[in-house]
């Protein structure tokens, strides 16, 4: 009997380790954001619909803003689309584009097609800012508070699940603002 | 032979997705190899930067070609890329609290399995023992 015991212990062991592994990996998908909790990036580039002005971190700063990664050669962020429309109504905060990687005749013929809902866009065609932002794919939407610092970070397109939980964080960070 | 050279060079670019790089050394083009081939391409989930096609890994490989250049260390190139994308693009996770048991875990398995087998092997041993000090001779 003790001997049937010790292969069946292991066997148990075994199972529950891989059904702790199978829960987490959900998690584990999607890339935890390190950036989160840290200051955003430096950075200064131009305006997407103005070439010829610039936009830097510190224009940024003072209130709370949602940062929303997109670009014109992203699919997803047409699935999106109609949120992140219904987002700029609905809150109060700025709400940035980060047009990433794209040109700028596809980014502008994509906004006047679909509708531009975002308060201004950073045009970033060389990816740079991308890259210290942490992104590895568009859309992306990062929370920032008044402080400049990275709240939260929303992975993949915004759904209607997701929606309610990130403009209920949206003002959280005003209230935190203003007090 | 330079032609056979730069030939054989080609050959080696043209059968990855890795661009041509120009290096000042052989071992800064070892590094940048190893780096890039240690590196998680993040938008394609289990590919080195080193083979992908995706832009992104492109940017990240000109980010570590750019960064050796400049002089950077290994470490300090690992650590670029660690604070934005976190260890998953670490193909060596760090030797930390959370990836102890992917570490110790499978020594410790060994050293089950060893102490096993050694305790089993010393009990037959002695069963044989017993078995033939019973048998008349």
């Amino acid at each position: 009997m003790t001997r049937m015991l010790l292969p069946l212990g292991v066997f148990v062991a075994l199972v529950v380790l891989l059904l702790a592994g199978l829960q987490t990996a959900d998690q584990r998908q999607i890339v935890q954001s390190p950036l989160i909790g840290k200051p955003v990036p430096d950075f200064a580039l131009p305006s997407l619909h103005d070439g010829q002005r610039t936009i830097e971190r510190g224009d940024l700063l003072g209130r709370p803003f949602v940062l929303n990664v997109w670009g014109s050669w992203c699919p997803s962020c047409r699935v999106e689309h109609p949120l992140i429309t219904q987002m700029g109504r609905e809150i109060d905060a700025p709400l940035v584009g980060l047009n990433w990687k794209d040109e700028r005749p596809d980014a502008l013929q994509w906004l006047s097609q679909f509708g531009d809902a975002w308060d201004f866009h950073i045009f970033d065609n060389p990816g740079g800012f991308g890259i210290d932002l942490g992104v590895y794919g568009a859309p992306e939407t990062f929370l920032v508070d008044h402080t400049g610092t990275i709240r939260h970070k929303h992975i993949g397109p915004v759904t209607t699940e997701s929606y309610d939980d990130l403009v209920a964080r949206i003002r959280r960070l005003e209230t935190e603002a203003e007090s | 032979m330079v032609l056979l050279l730069s030939l054989s060079a080609f050959a080696a670019a043209q059968d990855s997705a890795i661009e041509p790089r120009n290096f000042n050394s052989e071992t800064q083009e070892k590094r940048y190899r190893a780096l890039i081939s240690e590196l998680r391409c993040t938008v394609c989930q289990n590919e080195p930067i080193e083979s992908s096609n995706a832009p992104l890994a492109a940017d990240l490989r000109e980010q570590v070609y750019n960064q050796l250049l400049e002089g950077r260390a290994d470490f300090e190139i690992r650590q670029y890329m660690r604070d934005r994308y976190g260890d998953f693009v670490l193909y060596n996770p760090p030797f930390a609290g959370h990836t102890l048991i992917l570490w110790v875990g499978p020594i410790i398995l060994l050293l089950i399995g060893l102490i096993t087998g050694g305790v089993m092997i010393r009990r037959r041993r002695r069963m044989l023992a017993e078995r033939n000090s019973d048998t008349p001779s």
